[in-house]
């Protein structure tokens, strides 16, 4: 392109989303949990995590989250070929692990609402609704979350995650706590986060080992 | 989902109406903190027999009714998120700024709620007439703002403790002795009658104290989030 007699050249930029791990290493004070841990993860790409119990699978996906600090190492997440802040990270992150837990004193809907306004996002009521309908929830949206089962938490959970429809969705255990009706949802889900973004998910079911394109074998 | 840029100020202003809704509802802390501040009120009021005590002992007793009562309840705000789990929704969703002026927001809403109830019933029970209102209430205002900050930042450090309730106290004594000491003096400057000038190196202290408290918590509490 010429602009005034000078040469331009316009760059593609890619508007995909990447997640690059760095040599993470992680101690809880004499105890080393994992060390040397590599890998990069670009738009349609997915990690499935296993190792035996005790091995760092739910510590590295919270040092991926931006919830722990890891020892050593650096995770990075780009979007666009920008580097995002790890207070940006949260926008574009779903997460449902066992660890998290939503507040039992709010309803579901309000447990969605009040998040995505502290989030500093602009919920729309019907898409709330619709989401918690999507999980099977629709009767109980207005009930206090302190009365679900740890199914219906579970749901919750996963309703919340994928609100934004997340570039990068996390699970630890994806299937824990739900029946047939529920597991089947996740991993539609979860062939729909394949296609959208980036998939990370820790695991010790084999069956769920399916789900990653790579496979980080922690503890061994 | 529409993505909005919520100003940091209306973002701390929702996980305050969270904490109001949840407080509301289970009322974790407020019930901790009113029990506490009445049991504590009436042994005083009984104890002290309606008999005249000098003004220096009858604004001590009152700072420590409320000193105590802030101690009972204001930790709750971070202990009560790392013990029911949702210390992590709240890293995912909020940055520490948010978290820290949310939550201070709260405390301070609490001990001012405690304080409509506690302040008539102390002047009541007590059979004290207050001087100089105005002195009175900036005292009380200063000084509820500065134990709103000092107490939010120690309940953010000790919230990950195992012994929370006896590190809260030993934190707080010594990060809150000038504070009191300034609001006891300007207390009782208050129900002696002074005007506004004598009472003035008080409230310059306390404005001192909110603001050194205040910016010290935001340079630190990122390192204690995320720890």
């Amino acid at each position: 392109m010429e602009i005034g007699g000078i040469r331009t050249q316009l760059i593609s930029v890619s508007m995909m989303i990447s997640m690059e791990v760095k040599n993470l290493e992680k101690w809880f004070g004499k105890r080393k949990v994992f060390d040397k841990i590599d890998f990069s993860l670009r738009e349609k790409n997915s990690l499935a995590i296993t190792g035996r119990n005790g091995s760092g699978k739910t510590t590295l996906l919270k040092i991926l989250c931006g919830l722990i600090r890891p020892t050593k190492g650096e995770v990075l997440i780009t979007l666009e070929g920008k580097k995002l802040s790890k207070e940006e990270w949260g926008n574009y992150l779903g997460l449902v692990m066992p660890d998290l837990e939503l507040y039992g004193e709010l309803t579901a809907l309000e447990n969605l609402s009040i998040l995505s306004r502290i989030r500093g996002w602009n919920p729309d009521r019907d898409k709330l609704k619709e989401k918690i309908a999507q999980v099977g929830l629709k009767a109980r949206e207005d009930d206090l979350v302190f009365s679900f089962s740890s199914g219906m938490k579970q749901r919750l959970k996963y309703a919340f995650a994928l609100l934004s429809e997340p570039k990068i969705l996390i699970l630890d255990e994806p299937t824990a706590n739900l029946d047939e009706e529920g597991v089947s949802l996740v991993t539609e889900m979860i062939t729909q986060q394949k296609q959208r973004g980036i998939l990370i998910l820790a695991t010790n079911e084999k069956s769920d080992l399916k789900y990653g394109d790579q496979i980080i074998q922690l503890g061994i | 989902m529409a993505i909005k840029s919520s100003s940091w100020a209306s973002k701390s202003a929702w996980l305050l109406a969270k904490d109001l809704k949840s407080e509301f509802r289970n009322r974790y802390a407020l019930n901790a903190i009113l029990m506490f501040a009445l049991t504590t009120l009436t042994v005083v009021s009984f104890s002290v027999g309606g008999g005249a005590l000098n003004y220096r002992i009858t604004s001590s007793l009152f700072w420590l009714v409320i000193f105590f009562s802030a101690m009972s309840g204001l930790a709750q705000v971070f202990v009560k998120e790392e013990e029911s789990k949702t210390v992590y929704i709240l890293k995912l969703v909020a940055s520490p700024g948010t978290v820290l002026l949310g939550k201070l927001l709260f405390n301070l809403v609490l001990l001012l709620m405690l304080e409509i109830i506690i302040v008539p019933l102390f002047i009541v029970w007590m059979n004290l007439s207050v001087l100089n209102l105005w002195l009175f209430l900036s005292v009380l205002l200063l000084g509820s703002l500065g134990l709103a900050c000092a107490t939010t930042i120690i309940a953010a450090i000790i919230s990950k403790s195992q012994i929370k309730g006896a590190l809260f106290a030993v934190l707080s004594f010594p990060i809150l002795l000038p504070l009191l000491i300034t609001a006891i003096d300007g207390t009782r400057l208050s129900l002696e009658g002074e005007n506004f000038s004598a009472g003035s190196s008080d409230l310059r202290l306390l404005i001192s104290y909110v603001v050194v408290m205040f910016t010290a918590s935001f340079l630190l509490f990122d390192f204690v989030w995320n720890e």
